[in-house]
């Protein structure tokens, strides 16, 4: 077919840049979030018809970048839903958020992403998640709020990801050992490992909310552990990370369930999903690594969605205490149910996309041992309650007085309705996304296999 | 001319189908903000009940006529994978109709349609009218799943439906922080009993290759089955099961969420806690009880703690003052008793077919005694009126225990065995203390670290809500 022979995956990366370029002449911010809507949708029609295109069999090759940027089973998939997520960021942007909100650098974000979900070459990858770690920082809202201690973990990831990758390339004697340990601590830092965690609850109630959800949600650090560490690193490279990550798993939903302030709530809820993914990357059996690599989407879609609702209600009242009860159900209930649902569906409950991706690694760890099973039952089942806990908090407990409305807007409502239905439709359809995560974790393991074939 | 099997097929379907519509109906129109009328509400939730019992009655009819014992609904493959052995690892939605699932589900349409018509009427012109139920259509379905349910990945889907319907129920007055709190609490103790559950589902997978009843407990028709595991498995995946039961039933320890229960409407606190929800976990020992055939200690286990639960209940339901936490605690004696039954079915397996009808008993006179809790008040009073005294009370049990026996056990009875006490301080604060101490030193530690460059911060992660 003609239509997938378009080179779909350049022009997916390059409309947001030039859109991005584009914003920053728009003359008002109406016109720039208009703009910058437009940009988004056609962007991810455009990642979305690669995606289907590399899933047709119409392979998604850069003609631009050539080398190192195509599609494969793992980032068919990965691509339109990091378009997805920017498309929805901008889209359900409040209007009285939108002058502080900075539209370019969303836009230029975008192609950042979707150029790194693209990148299978190790250099170019570092480079990219390299200046990925700048858009936060640059996206403070003009605040005077600092952001060291984000600056410092980022400076130590980026250093061991580029020592580590030297080593490994040195051909030195152990030099993969070392490089394996320097890329997994960079991993471990960059996804938030404790007790190197610290950086993203600080990102989270510092920087800017949506910055700092487009910087977490994607897991661009879990697309590093793949693409980098999972091919080339010894057993116990991945044993190390699986234990650290089972601990940052339990701690985080603990922490989220103590959390008296939505946004670092929301840090920890994000950074126990995200280590569940990693335990999954771990236990490196087709079905384990299936389960983590469909945790992975269904996640990244869930918790994005909680993300967006947090910041609706935020755009009406500012940052959210998870000490008393707001009461907000009676003026807003899509947001109230949208807030329940996505957060629901991150943490596995039935009938939402992540059951089956939940219920696949719980089987993959039991498979490995009992103990990591009911860890990650116990971390999951946690979670729930602290997504219960927030919302009963904000939503429910008393009425909350208002003289301004602070009813769901056209745009959040569109925005609700599009992940509900993308949860729910993947929840009672989930052969699609498992069967695609089932051949991307068989592309990851063949390629550690042939990596590693004589030492396996 | 339709075969018999292609009507039961047709029948099977419309049962799971009747609230899964129903559910769908309710949902989409409140995510879409634009909401049924009262009317249209409560019609579609009677024409959904009445078409679901009508076809299990059907159901039912077509088995005892063509002398089936047990049909199973097919649903096909919800995930279908290769498996690193050969085995093809599957998740089936797959419905099983028998003596035990048919009568439940019976069971749950018929309450489920009663208390739907005289909700309609006791919620009318309440502002969560829609919401009540959106809630209790999510409640019947889950009720429907779990009772029909052939493979544990759907029992856990249907035993998850009930638990958070349950819960936002309980916090149906949200405008209040009381019922909110009470129904969080409710939460915490399902959640523990469903990782129990899932823990015993993924060991169950693991162990017989797939979560189809039929490959664990035996094609034969229910209670005949045989489990496919060793005793000592048995033993381990029954105890996952047996404090799953106990959160949902409300089983000792986990008995004190049931009287907080109560702040939900009356008419899902009589469904709920009075009929099908507490029942859940007796049901769930019911569905595996070639189990506890398996395991001497398991079916020891369960019998303990089912004495413990009826004895606990009847000395604190003794002593309660209100008439929701009475009939509460006076059914969670009975649940206690039904437990015991499934237990001694170890060694009489003619004790399951018991438990069943003890179930279905209690089910129904326990629905009525809530629904007619509020009038009976009223009529007792008139009686005490007429009379000009109070009416006599029967003395209990415990007349014949010491003075001093007596006191103690009114302490412990006023303090429901200080249950709640116990796994507060024991297991909820020493969590919590841990996690709020670590807390307090990362804002510390970030506090220090992201202030050493920027003495005029605007804000740290604790101001919040600045403008709430």
């Amino acid at each position: 077919m003609m239509l997938f022979q378009l080179p779909w995956l350049d022009l997916a990366i390059a409309i947001p840049l030039g859109g991005a370029m584009a914003a920053t002449r728009a003359r008002s911010v109406e016109a720039a979030y208009r703009w910058s809507k437009g940009t988004t949708a056609i962007a991810l029609v455009t990642a979305v018809l690669a995606g289907v295109g590399f899933e047709a069999g119409f392979p998604q090759q850069s003609r631009i970048l050539e080398n190192g940027f195509a599609l494969d089973s793992l980032s068919a998939l990965l691509f339109p839903l990091a378009s997805l997520l920017h498309f929805l960021t901008v889209l359900s942007t409040a209007r009285n958020k939108a002058p502080r909100f900075s539209f370019t650098g969303t836009l230029a974000g975008e192609s950042l992403r979707l150029a790194i979900f693209a990148c299978t070459e190790p250099w170019p990858l570092i480079a990219l998640l390299t200046v990925e770690t700048l858009i936060p920082y640059f996206e403070k809202n003009g605040t005077t709020r600092s952001l060291r201690l984000f600056a410092w973990h980022m400076g130590a990831y980026i250093a061991l990801l580029m020592t580590g990758w030297a080593c490994v390339e040195g051909r030195i004697p152990g030099g993969r050992g070392v490089g394996s340990a320097l890329l997994l601590a960079a991993v471990l830092v960059r996804c938030g490992a404790v007790p190197v965690h610290t950086w993203l609850a600080s990102l989270f109630a510092r920087g800017a909310f949506s910055a700092s959800l487009l910087f977490a949600t994607p897991m661009t650090g879990v697309y590093a552990a793949v693409r980098l560490v999972v091919p080339i690193a010894p057993d116990w490279i991945l044993q190390s990370l699986g234990v650290v990550s089972l601990v940052t798993a339990a701690y985080a939903a603990g922490m989220a369930v103590v959390q008296r302030d939505a946004r670092r709530f929301f840090a920890f809820l994000f950074l126990s999903n995200a280590s569940l993914v990693l335990v999954g990357l771990e236990l490196h059996t087709s079905l384990s690594l299936t389960g983590a690599l469909a945790l992975w989407a269904s996640a990244a879609l869930a918790l994005s969605g909680l993300g967006f609702t947090l910041r609706a209600v935020e755009a009406r009242l500012g940052q959210m205490p998870l000490d008393r009860f707001v009461g907000l159900y009676d003026h807003s209930p899509g947001l109230a149910v949208g807030f329940l649902l996505t957060g629901l569906a991150s943490v596995g409950f039935p009938c939402t996309l992540g059951y089956v991706a939940a219920d696949l690694l719980v089987e993959g760890a039991v498979e490995t041992h009992l103990a990591l099973g009911i860890i990650v039952v116990l971390a999951t089942a946690i979670n729930g309650i602290a997504i219960v806990r927030a919302y009963l908090l904000l939503f429910t407990g008393r009425r909350h007085e208002s003289t301004a409305p602070l009813a769901i807007t056209g745009r959040e409502r569109a925005m609700v309705l599009a992940v509900a239905s993308l949860i729910l439709g993947g929840g009672f359809v989930p052969q699609l996304l498992v069967v695609s995560r089932h051949a991307a974790a068989q592309e990851v393991l063949n390629i550690r296999f042939a990596n590693l074939g004589p030492d396996l | 001319m339709p075969t018999s099997e292609r009507i039961l097929f047709i029948l099977e379907v419309l049962v799971v189908a009747a609230p899964t519509v129903l559910v769908l109906l309710l949902g989409i129109t409140t995510l879409l903000d634009s909401r049924l009328s009262e009317q249209a509400t409560a019609g579609a939730t009677r024409l959904a009940v009445g078409a679901g019992l009508l076809a299990c009655c059907g159901v039912l009819g077509v088995m005892i006529a063509t002398g089936t014992r047990h049909s199973v609904l097919d649903l096909g493959n919800w995930i279908e994978l290769p498996g690193e052995t050969g085995r093809r690892l599957h998740f089936a939605v797959k419905f099983e109709f028998d003596r035990l699932s048919v009568p439940l589900a019976m069971l749950s349409f018929v309450l489920c349609g009663v208390i739907s018509s005289f909700a309609a009427k006791y919620m009318h012109r309440e502002a969560g009218y829609n919401r009540f139920f959106t809630l209790f259509a999510v409640f019947l379905t889950g009720m429907i799943a779990a009772s029909l349910a052939d493979t544990i990945e759907t029992l856990f889907t249907g035993w998850e439906l009930v638990g958070l319907s349950s819960v936002l129920l309980i916090a149906f007055f949200q405008e209040r922080p009381a019922p909110c709190r009470n129904g969080f609490r409710v939460w915490v103790v399902y959640r523990i009993s469903d990782a129990a559950l899932l823990l015993a589902a993924v060991v169950l997978h693991h162990m017989t290759g797939e979560g189809d009843f039929d490959k664990l407990l035996g094609t034969a028709a229910w209670p005949y089955g045989e489990a496919a595991v060793e005793p000592n498995e048995a033993l381990a995946v029954g105890s996952l099961l047996l404090l799953a039961a106990a959160g949902k039933s409300a089983l000792v320890p986990f008995s004190g969420w049931l009287p907080r229960a109560m702040e939900g409407p009356t008419p899902s606190s009589a469904v709920f806690y009075g009929a099908l929800s507490v029942h859940l976990g007796a049901f769930l020992l019911l569905r595996l009880s070639p189990l506890i055939a398996l395991s001497p200690s398991l079916a020891i286990a369960i019998i303990a703690l089912g004495f413990v639960t009826a004895v606990y209940a009847y000395l604190v339901g003794s002593v309660q003052t209100d008439v929701k936490s009475v009939l509460s605690f006076a059914s969670l004696a009975q649940v206690g008793m039904i437990v015991m039954e499934i237990g001694l079915g170890h060694w009489a397996p003619f004790l399951w077919y018991v438990a069943l009808v003890h179930l279905l008993g209690h089910a129904f006179l326990r629905t009525l005694q809530f629904v007619r809790a509020s009038t009976f008040l009223q009529d007792v009073r008139a009686l005490e009126n007429a009379m000009g005294e109070r009416l006599p009370r029967p003395p209990g049990l415990l007349r014949f225990a010491q003075p001093d026996t007596r006191a103690w056990l009114y302490r412990f009875a006023l303090e429901r065995g200080y249950l709640d006490a116990i796994l507060i301080d024991f297991i909820v604060r020493p969590f919590l203390r841990f996690f709020q101490w670590c807390d307090r030193l990362e804002l510390r530690f970030i506090d220090r670290a992201d202030r050493a460059t920027s003495p005029n911060d605007e804000s740290s992660g604790r101001e919040v809500g600045q403008h709430a």
